[in-house]
């Protein structure tokens, strides 16, 4: 067992669970979408980023632009909900934006994920 | 992504969590801690205010207590949180700062620069291994002659030094091995614009390895090396090396010809000397015996030319069983006037200092001139940095390693008749090379002769390819003709042609017709050279050496021409 490996997995891996705690739930419900959890997402999505800089092999650039993807996604919803509650004063409506936002993280996290664990398989065989 | 780049990302990760550690503490612990308001009211920052706070609290830019004054437990945490802040701030600069002064990262920094410099690189260029005094020639004059040129040195100081010269053509340079074949590669040898490499380090053995990789991996490129041993020499010429230079043997036979036929000597020393030296003033050696202090490599080159002439010679050897000095042999090192006086300083007409220590040689040649002052001198002068002290020493020749290499090079490279005409000329007599003496200095003034080729082709010479093909016969006459005056000729004299088919002659005559393809040497006033560059382009001034007749096309062409019939000033 190799300790990088597993605090390595274990960021991308939280990266794709926080993600998802915030987005599932009804879309306009701001019981369903903690502002803590969005944040805890952006620190471990960063966190997950720069874990992945340096590696120069193809599956490592691979997994460095999906980790990009999610931050710009979950900072435009950071930054959406922010000016939507403070700038436009749209109330609870700007949560639409900011959960679909999340939703395309998600899948970018998805990706990361299937593709993490595809290396991980063919290290094994 | 870049070797650079990547290993700025892999170097900064431990820097860049922490940022994000103390950041997202720093920000999360803003929002959980309460404050109170005037009315003694709880209230909770939200997430923006807190990253607000937080972001001009860590760069220290402190704009206050925002949105409303602090509580203490807001305040107790804001403590907490600079000094993490600031912390992280400073380590992670700090590594940044660490990693770019580094000197393993500079020299990833250095090879990809060069590499990507050398890559764009889009005209023929030469890559040049080593810059000793004979490096620094050569990239030197390249670039006066606009050829482009690519250095690599193992020294990274002389590298820097080459940032500082203002030279006319960007010249990239690297500090490597350049007995690594990555680095050869990195230098552009196979890069279809790489003219030739130049193998100059002052190590035999690291010349030989250039030259093998080059010969190895692009076998049709000219390769130029620098050999100070004739095992080595032998050795290198074994596999094809184009061109080998040995400046102790190159000078030993410029010596000894300067007994023989010093004529000749001073038709090669006008033809080889670098760009604008000086008008050499030579007293030929005088005949006799000759003292020669060093038995190394240049000191069994010199006596080796000499004795072939017939000229006897005194060996001085510090060492003479390791040098393998003759018998005979006096054993001092010649800096002393007791070892000077053994070998019969008051009977010889001339002393050769050629060790390898600069202040020896120049120490041998004041004492020996002391002792005798009507000596010939002759000083070996291993580095250039010496130059004022030889200078000043009154020295009648000095002998320079390296500069002797790097001029070597440069004629090789820049005017390659050369060689072909010199090593006819070689073959002629002293009466042949005093006749030509006498009319190259006929048409010079005061300034040292130039030489320069010119090839008749479509690009170099339109005008003559242009009247060849309409069917008129340019001769060699018309083209030493000055095209501002038909009557007057241009101060130069054709010294050797090779025709397209590989036939070559000495001294062309006038009357000679000229081929597409033709090779001409010149040598003569550097304007003589303008002036049949202008006449060779411009189809209107050869018209009218051609014909002594120009048409005046208009009203311009009719003032030109009134200009041009002026007589020549």
């Amino acid at each position: 067992m190799n300790l990088e490996k597993v605090v390595f997995a274990f960021f991308i891996v939280l990266a794709l669970t926080m993600n998802f705690g915030f987005f599932v739930g009804e879309m306009n419900d701001p019981l369903h979408h903690n502002v803590y959890e969005l944040y805890a997402a952006i620190v471990v999505n960063l966190i997950a980023t720069v874990l992945k800089f340096g590696d120069r092999t193809h599956i490592g650039a691979v997994l460095l632009a999906t980790s990009l993807v999610a931050d710009l996604h979950l900072i435009a919803a950071a930054v959406a909900w922010g000016i939507g509650l403070y700038v436009l004063d749209m109330g609870n409506d700007v949560l639409g934006i900011v959960v679909s936002l999340s939703a395309g993280a998600l899948l970018a996290n998805i990706t990361s994920v299937v593709l993490l664990v595809v290396e991980t398989m063919s290290l094994r065989k | 992504m870049t070797k650079v780049t990547s290993l700025i990302l892999r170097r900064m990760r431990i820097p860049l969590l922490v940022l994000i550690a103390s950041y997202s503490i720093s920000i999360l612990g803003f929002v959980m801690i309460p404050g109170i308001d005037e009315n003694g009211q709880r209230w909770h920052m939200t997430f923006f205010d807190s990253i607000y706070f937080v972001s001009y609290m860590a760069t220290t830019i402190g704009f206050g207590e925002l949105p409303q004054p602090f509580s203490a437990a807001q305040r107790m945490w804001a403590t907490v949180t600079i000094y993490l802040s600031v912390i992280s701030w400073l380590y992670a600069i700090g590594s940044l700062f660490a990693l770019l002064q580094d000197p393993a990262f500079k020299r990833i920094v250095g090879f990809t620069r060069f590499t990507r410099e050398v890559k764009n690189i889009r005209e023929p260029f030469y890559l040049i291994c080593g810059m000793g005094d004979a490096g620094h020639l050569v990239i030197r004059e390249l670039a006066a002659h606009h050829i482009r040129s690519v250095i690599i040195d193992r020294d990274d100081s002389k590298i820097q030094s080459l940032r500082l010269e203002e030279l006319p053509t960007h010249v990239p340079g690297l500090s490597a091995d350049v007995t690594d074949t990555s680095t050869l590669l990195a230098g552009g040898l196979q890069k279809p614009e790489c003219q030739g490499v130049i193998a100059m380090t002052g190590i035999d053995q690291i010349n030989m390895t250039i030259a093998i990789s080059s010969k190895l991996l692009v076998p049709q490129l000219p390769v130029i090396c620098r050999a100070e041993t004739h095992d080595s020499q032998a050795n290198i010429a074994s596999f094809g090396t184009d061109y080998i230079v040995n400046p102790y043997d190159s000078f030993a036979k410029r010596f000894a010809m300067m007994f023989q036929s010093p004529s000749m000597y001073l038709v090669y020393e006008w033809m080889t000397s670098i760009h604008e030296a000086p008008l050499c003033e030579f007293a030929a050696p005088p005949r006799g015996m000759w003292i020669l202090c060093g038995y190394g490599r240049f000191g069994k080159a010199v006596q080796k030319s000499l004795s072939f002439k017939g000229i006897q010679t005194i060996i001085i050897e510090a060492d003479t069983t390791r040098t393998g000095a003759p018998e005979g042999t006096i054993e001092g090192r010649g800096t002393e006037a007791i070892t000077l006086h053994e070998a019969g300083i008051e009977q010889a007409v001339g002393i050769i200092a050629g060790t390898d220590d600069d202040a020896n040689n120049l120490s041998i040649i004041m004492t020996a001139v002391d002792i005798n002052e009507n000596l010939f001198t002759v000083a070996r002068q291993n580095l250039s940095t010496n130059d004022t002290l030889f200078a000043a020493a009154g020295i009648n020749i000095t002998m320079q390693p390296g500069k002797l290499t790097g001029q070597r090079v440069v004629d090789l490279i820049t005017t390659p008749l050369l060689a072909d005409f010199l090593r006819m000329a070689r073959d002629q007599t002293e009466d042949w090379a005093n006749i030509l003496v006498s009319r190259v200095v006929g048409v010079l003034t005061d300034k040292p002769p130039e030489s320069w080729v010119m090839t008749i082709s479509h690009q170099e010479t339109p005008a003559i390819v242009e009247l060849l093909n309409r069917g008129a016969g340019i001769t060699l006459g018309n083209l030493l003709t000055d095209p501002r005056d038909i009557t007057v000729a241009l101060p130069c004299i054709a010294f050797y042609i090779k025709h397209s088919n590989n036939n070559e002659q000495l001294l062309p005559d006038n009357d000679l017709h000229l081929q597409i393809g033709d090779q001409l040497l010149f040598c003569g006033q550097e304007e003589a050279e303008t002036h049949m560059r202008w006449g060779a382009t411009n189809l209107h001034a050869l018209n009218y050496i051609y014909s002594g007749y120009d048409l005046p096309s208009g009203a311009l062409w009719r003032w030109i021409d009134e200009r041009r019939s002026r007589p020549a000033t």
